[in-house]
């Protein structure tokens, strides 16, 4: 209790000290509120990214096969899709048709799939977002395709795929096989790769063997694979960014170690007459605990909201470049707010720990003042 | 290694906990060698406030090793997917083989951090610094364990190289597998929980005898070391698999995430407290010859010896609370 | 209730700066009386009443508080013994600036971890009877210098001490307000409570109230144990 009263007596000091000297406070409060902001921003982008794109795969294929001619993606024969069904395990076998289109006029490449189930008929399609947003001269509400052939072909778009798994559908076009056919040159028999279900999960690294010996000239890839790969590469942009972010970072550690150090004759006097009034070294320590305490979290907490609206209600701008970087079409990025608690940890070690640190000499140093200087005057 | 935020800020702690505890070693053998009470020079009192530094360096150093302890299972956790065969944060330790050291090393780390700033604190409340030989000279080898503990970290980390084949929580802790790990989900449930229900009547026991004589205190420790020991082996054996309901199941990892209402974080918290305090008052068991502690120490003790028994209370209590509350039943 | 043996003080020893305060000082300061040190500045007055306070330790010799010996106590119990036994009015006041009359006066109390709520009660009774009630909530900057004195004086009060400590307390104050100020002194005095005022002030040391007068320079007692009344 006794211990209570008195932290509350000291915070209580702290606030009003802080108060007291505003306009000071607030410089150092807000540029650490700016380096918690950008690390913040970086992270909850990176976290959201990573949530797209697993929410995106979920929907995929345990196994995909493709077949490989002098180390280049190649068309997998329709035989293929028997050899791969016989082996034990396989539940299901899809052959996929899907390419890239890239169209002059809008200067992008877009992302065309004939889906076994198309809903809808010939010379019809469906458009992702980005799509609809992007091509440039649809004519008489037609979107016209140079076929391999070089005439050209006009498509309805009759439905538009939903907003909410843009980062991945945004660049995406959906046609019937026998028009993709068409567009593209594919000849009938021939497949773009192989969707494979394996439902079993334990038995995913022997049906992977299994076909890789059965059909030495493909390459099955495994979903998990890419998830780890997406993982991989979001993480390590993220982790790259941080590292450039670090020069802000050092520039303020060193600007609140200038500040606590630089200590103003009136702050030293005071400390003085709190010492000569009865305050312990630890008093003093304590308080300036709760000084420090009470500028990171503000800190931390304003950094925080500031990189929430900046990432989920405002896309991201600022890094959003640097952390998506594969799309031509750069899809409109509207990211579901994803926060979790490592993360807030981990910001919290980036820019707490090493204030706490960088404060701790000057305060030590403050709080042994000695208690008789404000005597000798 | 992995370019992931979360790593990066487990580094730069690593980074600034062993400089920190590095210049406190240093400051503490100086104020070990060259400290005289009964003189009033200059020096004398330079070195009495070198001490409030190294205290300030020590509990900082020990908030960040808990902090630290935790995020780095949830880097493991959240790292596992780059694995192949690790489901949660027990593959990934077991990537290299730096990961279950370090985490072994990080908790005596931690629990060392607290017992020495138990006994710092006992230090304070005498008039003539009657500890302050004997805890600057363990801080040295504490400084050591903890700078180790974040090398070993940090190798562990660095090395984590994405691709490797692992195995998942299901293959290390399961009854199958051989190993620490193995050994730990082998033991039987009814084993572990007598073992465990014995640890708790110890410490409760010895705890009344702490409380009531003031005697005892090495044995105290010694049940609250015990506790701590039979509680790891709780944790795998039985109290993870009720908390999951599933029989096989005995990953600790897993109880500090989401799905099981974070619970392992009190879990864990009440048991380094606990065996902190408990430790802490076998340090102090000899204190009690100085005579400016005669007074103060009993009471200190009896303090420390309710909040460790408060943190077994509370690693206990949501031990037991599946096997009151659910359903499910062990085969 | 204060006894010095033979204490010495020097400052900065072993450098070219050292310079030495206080030789071989022995004084007994008797419980509820009021004394004044005397002497001129720079006669080591202030260095004396640092010592007394426990804000320094003596280069030598022995200081006994209430027949309890501080010499050689770690900073942390001197603290306590200063908060608990004494109560500091300085020079130059020493309020803190941008707080109020009131938040200065609980300054002392908070170390001692009082409930706030009676802290406050304690403070404002304090203030109340020093003509500061109304003034409570200012700020010390707008105070005037008798009032800034009694503020001052009020803060030195709040923790009951049985001994307060005064260096200079009328330099700032004119006439009229210094002897205001020996006024409350001989309230204090009759309260049992004992003071220790340094001063070179004709004023305070020739005023009725007080007990003894010791006759500090340089650094030694001159004339002490002779009572001026």
């Amino acid at each position: 209790m006794r211990w209570l009263a008195r932290q509350r007596a000291f915070l209580d000091f702290t606030l009003l000290s802080l108060w007291r000297r505003k306009g000071k406070n607030a410089a150092l409060i807000l540029a650490y509120a700016l380096v918690v902001f950008l690390v913040a921003s970086v992270m909850f982008a990176v976290r959201a990214l990573r949530t797209e794109a697993a929410n995106v795969l979920a929907g995929t294929p345990e196994l995909i096969v493709q077949r490989m001619l002098a180390g280049r993606h190649e068309t997998v024969p329709e035989s293929y899709v028997a050899t791969v069904k016989a082996i034990r395990g396989v539940s299901r076998v899809t052959p996929r048709l899907w390419g890239y289109y890239f169209n002059r006029a809008a200067g992008a490449t877009y992302t065309v799939m004939a889906p076994a189930g198309f809903a809808h008929g010939h010379g019809e399609i469906v458009v992702g977002p980005g799509v609809a947003r992007t091509w440039l001269s649809p004519v008489d509400g037609q979107y016209l395709f140079r076929t391999v052939a070089g005439d050209s072909a006009g498509f309805v778009p009759v439905e538009a795929l939903p907003e909410d798994t843009e980062l991945v559908s945004g660049d995406l076009i959906l046609m019937s096989g026998a028009d993709f056919r068409r567009v593209f040159g594919l000849p009938e028999g021939f497949y773009t790769d192989l969707a494979v279900s394996v439902p079993n999960e334990r038995e995913l690294e022997t049906v992977t063997e299994k076909i890789q010996r059965a059909l030495p000239d493909t390459r099955p890839i495994q979903r998990r694979e890419l998830l780890r790969t997406y993982a991989a590469v979001f993480d390590w942009r993220g982790g790259y960014v941080i590292v450039l972010l670090s020069g802000a970072g050092l520039a303020f550690f060193i600007f609140a170690w200038d500040r606590a150090t630089g200590l103003s004759a009136e702050e030293r006097r005071e400390i003085g007459v709190l010492k000569a009034l009865g305050w312990d070294t630890a008093d003093v320590l304590s308080m300036k605990l709760w000084e420090g305490l009470t500028i990171s979290l503000t800190a931390f907490l304003l950094g925080l909201i500031a990189a929430y609206v900046h990432v989920f209600l405002a896309g991201a701008g600022l890094f959003a470049q640097a952390l998506k970087g594969w799309s031509v079409l750069a899809p409109r990025l509207d990211l579901t707010p994803a926060i979790d608690p490592t993360e807030l940890l981990s910001l919290f070690f980036l820019t707490v720990a090493p204030y706490a640190v960088i404060t701790l000499i000057p305060a030590w140093r403050a709080a042994t003042t000695d208690p008789d200087a404000v005597m000798r005057g | 290694m992995s370019v992931k935020p979360a790593v990066l800020a487990l580094l730069l702690t690593a980074g600034l906990v062993c400089l920190t505890l590095a210049a406190a070693a240093v400051q503490g053998l100086l104020i070990r060698r060259g400290f005289d009470l009964a003189s009033g020079s200059p020096r004398q009192l330079a070195l009495e406030r070198r001490t409030y530094l190294v205290s300030t360096a020590l509990s900082l150093v020990m908030a960040f090793e808990i902090m630290s302890l935790f995020l780095l299972v949830y880097v493991a956790d959240d790292l596992h997917e780059l694995f192949v065969g690790a489901m949660c944060a027990a593959g990934t330790f077991n990537v290299n083989s730096y990961g279950y050291t370090a985490l072994t090393l990080k908790t005596l780390g931690a629990l060392g951090c607290g017992v020495w700033l138990a006994v710092n604190h006992a230090d304070t409340l005498g008039y003539d610094y009657p500890l302050l030989k004997s805890k600057y000279l363990w801080l040295s080898p504490l400084s050591l364990l903890v700078i180790l503990a974040d090398y070993v970290e940090t190798r562990f980390l660095l090395g984590l190289a994405p691709d490797q084949i692992t195995s998942c929580c299901g293959a290390i802790f399961s009854e199958a597998a051989a190993g620490v790990a193995g050994t730990l989900s082998h033991v039987p449930p009814r084993l572990a929980q007598a073992l465990f229900v014995a640890g708790l009547l110890a410490v409760a026991r010895s705890a009344a005898h702490v409380l009531a004589t003031g005697r005892g205190a090495r044995i105290f420790a010694a049940a609250s070391a015990a506790l701590f020991a039979a509680s790891l082996i709780a944790v795998v054996s039985f109290i993870s698999v009720f908390w999951y309901e599933l029989p096989t199941h005995h990953c600790p990892f897993c109880l500090i995430q989401a799905e099981y209402g974070f619970v392992g974080y009190p879990l864990y918290a009440g048991l380094i407290l606990g065996t902190a305090c408990g430790l802490a008052v076998g340090a102090l068991a000899g204190a009690g010859r100085h005579a400016s502690l005669a007074e103060v120490l009993p009471r200190l003790k009896r303090r420390l010896t309710v909040a460790a028994l408060a943190g077994f209370g509370l690693t206990a209590a949501i031990a037991a609370w599946p096997m009151i509350f659910s359903d499910f039943r062990l085969g | 209730m204060i006894r010095l043996d033979h204490v010495t003080k020097v400052f900065n020893p072993g450098r070219p700066n050292e310079y030495a305060a206080l030789h071989g000082v022995s004084l007994d300061i008797e419980a509820g009386k009021v004394t004044v040190l005397r002497g001129p500045s720079g006669s080591g007055k202030t260095t004396l009443l640092s010592l007394i306070g426990c804000m320094a330790r003596p280069s030598s010799g022995r200081i006994f508080v209430e027949e309890r010996e501080i010499t050689s106590l770690p900073e942390r119990f001197l603290a306590d013994i200063r908060r608990r036994t004494f109560g500091f009015v300085f020079q130059s006041f020493n309020l803190v600036s941008g707080l109020s009359v009131l938040e200065n006066v609980v300054l002392p109390a908070a170390p001692l971890g009082e409930p706030p709520a009676v802290v406050r009660r304690q403070a404002r009774a304090i203030l109340d009877r020093l003509r500061l009630g109304p003034k409570a909530a200012q700020s010390v900057e707008l105070l005037s210098g008798g009032e800034k004195q009694r503020a001052a004086i009020a803060r030195a009060l709040i923790n009951s001490p049985r001994l307060i400590i005064a260096d200079e307390p009328t330099a700032q104050l004119d006439s009229e307000l210094s002897l205001e100020l020996m006024a409350i002194v001989g309230d204090l005095k009759a309260e049992g409570r004992t003071c220790l005022i340094a001063s070179h002030d004709s004023l305070v040391f020739r005023h009725p109230v007080v007990d003894r007068v010791v006759a500090v320079r340089d650094g030694r007692i001159v004339e002490a144990g002779a009572d001026v009344c």
